[in-house]
């Protein structure tokens, strides 16, 4: 075997037939991320996962069907893993291994699977492009003068790219989705409260949610399977029995109704991206499902929110990187200046930015003008959404207004960047899960991507509507020329 | 609302970040439209509304308080900054100043 098998089931039906090992699988992955152009990695564990695979071929021989037993994984490198470095893609973290690992990847480490390294990112995920990384940028595949999208590019190129069965990111405003529908995977966003983000570096705390990069749509529910559920280390995990995941893959789409959101087809978006969506929504209505108008009124102005609650946020839990406990020190004539110096110098110009924006919105008089305001328009988008989830089974659009763009397109354009992620930051203002599939390719033969989006715990439909179209289309088994 | 040089430094100062002179030039532009942009919420009638924390449905959670075990003195201090350590203590500069 010269390849990664094509999904996770393919990949443990060879491991149960003994016709490969976890420890083969690893080499192939270890060298293919060795390999790697793209700068996807940031760190490759090699002891470590041959170790992880050793350990899974035990459990194999043993008869164990766990099934991520032995497939080995790619993880973004914000969410800690213990005694392996955890940088958040910044020189403020540069050197610190955590001394414990994130909930997320104690279960993954549970269930057997062999974790490869760490992947880049844009710096303590803020981004939409991964050129905010400390590290350098990471490169499409599809087309290595083109970003991947961010801020999880990393792990989305380690999948698309060959190197990895699947990957972890973080998502924020998007940074699992949009990658996804640049790099051309699966990518998913669980519910707010699904996942553990006790050990994953704190970015805003009210958005954030730990999800996979996959090959297939079912090697998102597989992953997710294993990372749902309460964790007593993280408060705001829900309480809830996770059922089958997967219970609802294969059941069709007929007699579902799937919104449509007109807000979602805007001016700007790129006419390729329109078209793919376009004929997606026209496949699932002639599948059977029921194409519903729904009204998102709100959208446009979910990026004001975004931009006020999220910095918000993050110039709060930032707060901790000042050089005293862990990461960089840059000592000043005192301790003020120790800061502002440890600050200033270890962290990239966009997070600078972020946190004088958030800081601005949350000092004395503007707290209520732009903190708590967004807060209100919060509540009402969130209204929206449930107007609209009362009317149909799941919300269908684009992922992104535009294929992956150029290396440099955007840097100096702060605003024209976060308008990348219009589309997905909706969900995280709501709290909803959502996965971008591949739909098609641009005239450049660029990925597109296609978001379903569910209500609140509904992962089984997302998955179930986002798969019907998989099994149906063949997007999602191009690869890369340059991989 | 653009906002000017100085109101750029007071946040960089409230955050702990020093900025060089290109710096506060560069984001006083970038963070005005930004600013500009965030503005449109106040077309929103939101007089009514009541502001959403977060999406979830839960709100307090609680645990029994019992102890359970923590990092080490040595975990805890593994990762200190290069001259960030004293023996088994993090070294800081002097704080307060007059003894």
């Amino acid at each position: 075997m010269s390849e990664l098998p094509a999904s996770i089931a393919d990949a443990g039906a060879l491991l149960r037939k003994r016709a490969t090992t976890s420890a083969e699988l690893t080499e192939i992955a270890l060298t293919a991320a060795h390999r790697d152009t793209f700068n996807a990695w940031l760190h490759v564990a090699d002891a470590h996962a041959r170790a992880q695979a050793r350990q899974a071929d035990e459990r194999l021989a043993k008869g164990d069907a766990s099934p991520l037993l032995g497939i080995p994984w790619a993880c973004k490198d914000i969410i800690g893993t213990k005694g392996i470095p955890t940088t958040a893609a910044s020189k403020i973290l540069e050197g610190y291994k955590p001394p414990y690992s994130a909930t997320v990847v104690e279960r993954l480490d549970a269930a057997g699977a062999v974790m490869l390294g760490k992947t880049n990112l844009d710096e303590f995920a803020m981004g939409s492009s991964n050129e905010n990384s400390a590290f350098g940028p990471v490169r499409n595949p599809w087309d290595v003068t083109r970003v991947p999208g961010g801020s999880s590019g990393g792990s989305a190129v380690a999948v698309a790219a060959g190197q990895a069965m699947f990957g972890l990111g973080t998502d924020t405003g998007g940074s699992i989705r949009q990658p996804g529908a640049l790099s051309g995977v699966a990518a998913m966003k669980p519910t707010y409260g699904r996942v553990s983000r006790f050990g994953v570096v704190a970015f805003a705390s009210s958005l954030d949610q730990v999800g996979p990069f996959g090959q297939t749509v079912e090697d998102c529910a597989i992953v997710c399977q294993a990372l749902f559920g309460k964790d007593p280390n993280d408060a705001t995990t829900m309480p809830l029995a996770v059922d089958d995941l997967r219970r609802d893959i294969g059941r069709g789409v007929k007699g579902l109704r799937i919104g449509v959101p007109k807000e979602f087809f805007i001016d700007g978006m790129e006419k390729d991206v329109e078209r793919a969506v376009r004929e997606a929504l026209r496949w699932y209505e002639k599948e059977g499902a029921e194409l519903v108008d729904v009204s998102l009124s709100l959208t446009d102005h979910g990026l004001a929110v975004y931009y006020i609650i999220q910095p918000a946020e993050a110039s709060s839990n930032l707060a901790r990187y000042d050089g005293v406990r862990f990461g960089r020190r840059v000592e000043g004539k005192d301790l003020l200046d120790t800061y502002r110096r440890t600050r200033g110098q270890g962290f990239g110009a966009e997070v600078k930015r972020r946190m004088i924006i958030g800081t601005y919105a949350l000092s004395a008089g503007y707290y209520d003008a732009y903190y708590v305001k967004a807060q209100k328009v919060r509540t009402l988008i969130k209204a929206e959404f449930d107007a609209a989830f009362a009317k149909c089974d799941a919300i269908v659009t684009p992922t992104s207004p535009t294929v992956a763009f150029k290396i440099g397109q955007k840097v100096d354009d702060p605003l024209a960047m976060y308008l990348n992620d219009v589309f997905t930051l909706p969900g995280n203002i709501a709290g909803l899960p959502g996965i971008s599939i591949p739909c098609g390719f641009s005239q450049d033969g660029l990925p597109i991507g296609l978001q379903i989006m569910a209500n609140s715990f509904q992962e089984a439909t997302m998955f179930r509507v986002a798969a019907a179209f998989e099994r149906a289309t063949a997007f999602h088994q191009a690869r890369p020329e340059a991989a | 609302m653009p906002i000017d040089r100085q109101t750029v430094v007071h946040a960089a100062d409230l955050a702990r970040i020093a900025l060089s002179d290109a710096e506060i030039e560069r984001f006083t532009g970038q963070i005005s439209v930004v600013l500009d942009a965030v503005d449109r919420l106040k077309e929103v009638d939101t007089s009514t509304v009541p502001p959403t924390a977060s999406a979830l449905p839960i709100h307090n959670v609680e645990r029994e308080d019992e102890p359970r075990p923590g990092l080490t003195n040595e975990e805890a201090l593994a990762n200190a900054p290069k001259g960030g350590r004293d023996g088994e203590f993090f070294r800081v500069q002097e704080v307060l100043e007059a003894r």
